[in-house]
């Protein structure tokens, strides 16, 4: 299953990724973003636009078609 | 969005920069100025061309900043995020929006109404000082954006990004966020996210979930190797 990748040492709390993920699979525990678990992610990657400290990204792999 | 994640208006409004070095009694009057309104996700707050009515704060969420163009392409200029506010241009200057805002997220907004804002003005030059120094600094970001958006340059740096990252289908490639790629092309992450749509319209990569697909090489080595 497809998620992104969290660094909490750099999440601050604000909650702006949770509320821009359009699959609800984020959530704030503690004050620190955690994937929700068994919600498949779009990799939309608005979760990244939004994150102002970096804590949260969706690196792509580049193939070859 | 709960009531409560909304940041409190006497406390957004003393960690404002418009409002630096003014009293709690001038910040209580100004207070009484503010209306609130809230928008749900993906809700248009103003749109292009339209006369302005307030300056906006932000008390939660997220509202993003973008023109478009006539062929219907979305340029994001901004993000704006807790504390920061928007659609000053028009407020200060008078006319029509030059941008759109929509919320990214639930949004709670503060709002000023223009003629609040110009009385404001004309009765605490404080406040118009610390406006000019917001617009000298948003002025240096729109230069920066228009010395990033020498777009055919970008691209051809994305696309080479591309290209030298790709894994042959036996050994996997690098994986790379678009910050990665922003970072590695010294440009913004908007742009390069721009830059793989345009990619991808043209047929020379399709985006598949966590995967970019380069579609046609030949093609999108010709895109990299071009210059200005």
């Amino acid at each position: 299953m497809l998620i992104p990748h969290i660094e909490p040492d750099k999440c601050n709390g604000c909650g702006l990724c949770v509320g821009v993920c359009r699959c609800n699979g984020l959530m704030l525990v503690h004050g620190v973003v955690v994937i929700v678990a068994g919600v498949e992610c779009d990799w939309c990657a608005q979760c990244e636009a939004v994150c102002v400290s970096g804590a949260i990204t969706c690196p792509f792999e580049i193939v070859f078609g | 969005m709960k009531h409560s994640d909304a940041i409190p208006r006497l406390e957004l409004l003393a960690d404002s920069a418009y409002f630096t070095g003014l009293g709690s009694t001038e910040l209580e009057a100004i207070d009484r100025l503010l209306f609130e309104k809230r928008y749900r996700r993906d809700e248009i707050i103003v749109s292009e061309g339209q006369a302005a009515a307030a300056l906006y704060f932000i008390a939660a969420g997220a509202v993003k900043i973008f023109k478009t163009s006539a062929d219907g392409k979305e340029q994001i200029l901004s993000i704006v995020r807790p504390r920061e506010a928007f659609n000053e241009v028009p407020v200060f200057n008078g006319g029509i929006n030059p941008t759109s805002a929509q919320a990214m997220t639930p949004v709670v907004l503060y709002g000023l109404d223009r003629n609040d804002v110009h009385t404001i003005l004309r009765t605490r030059p404080q406040v118009a000082l610390n406006v000019i120094g917001i617009m000298a600094q948003r002025l240096r970001h729109m230069v920066s954006l228009v010395e990033e958006l020498s777009f055919k340059r970008v691209i051809s740096r994305v696309a080479g990004i591309l290209l030298d990252y790709a894994g042959d289908g036996v050994a996997p490639g690098t994986r790379l966020t678009q910050r990665d790629m922003a970072a590695m092309a010294g440009t913004a992450r908007e742009v390069v996210a721009r830059s793989l749509k345009t990619l991808e319209d043209d047929g020379l990569i399709y985006l598949d979930k966590q995967r970019i697909v380069i579609s046609d090489k030949g093609a999108l080595q010709q895109v990299a190797g071009q210059v200005l």
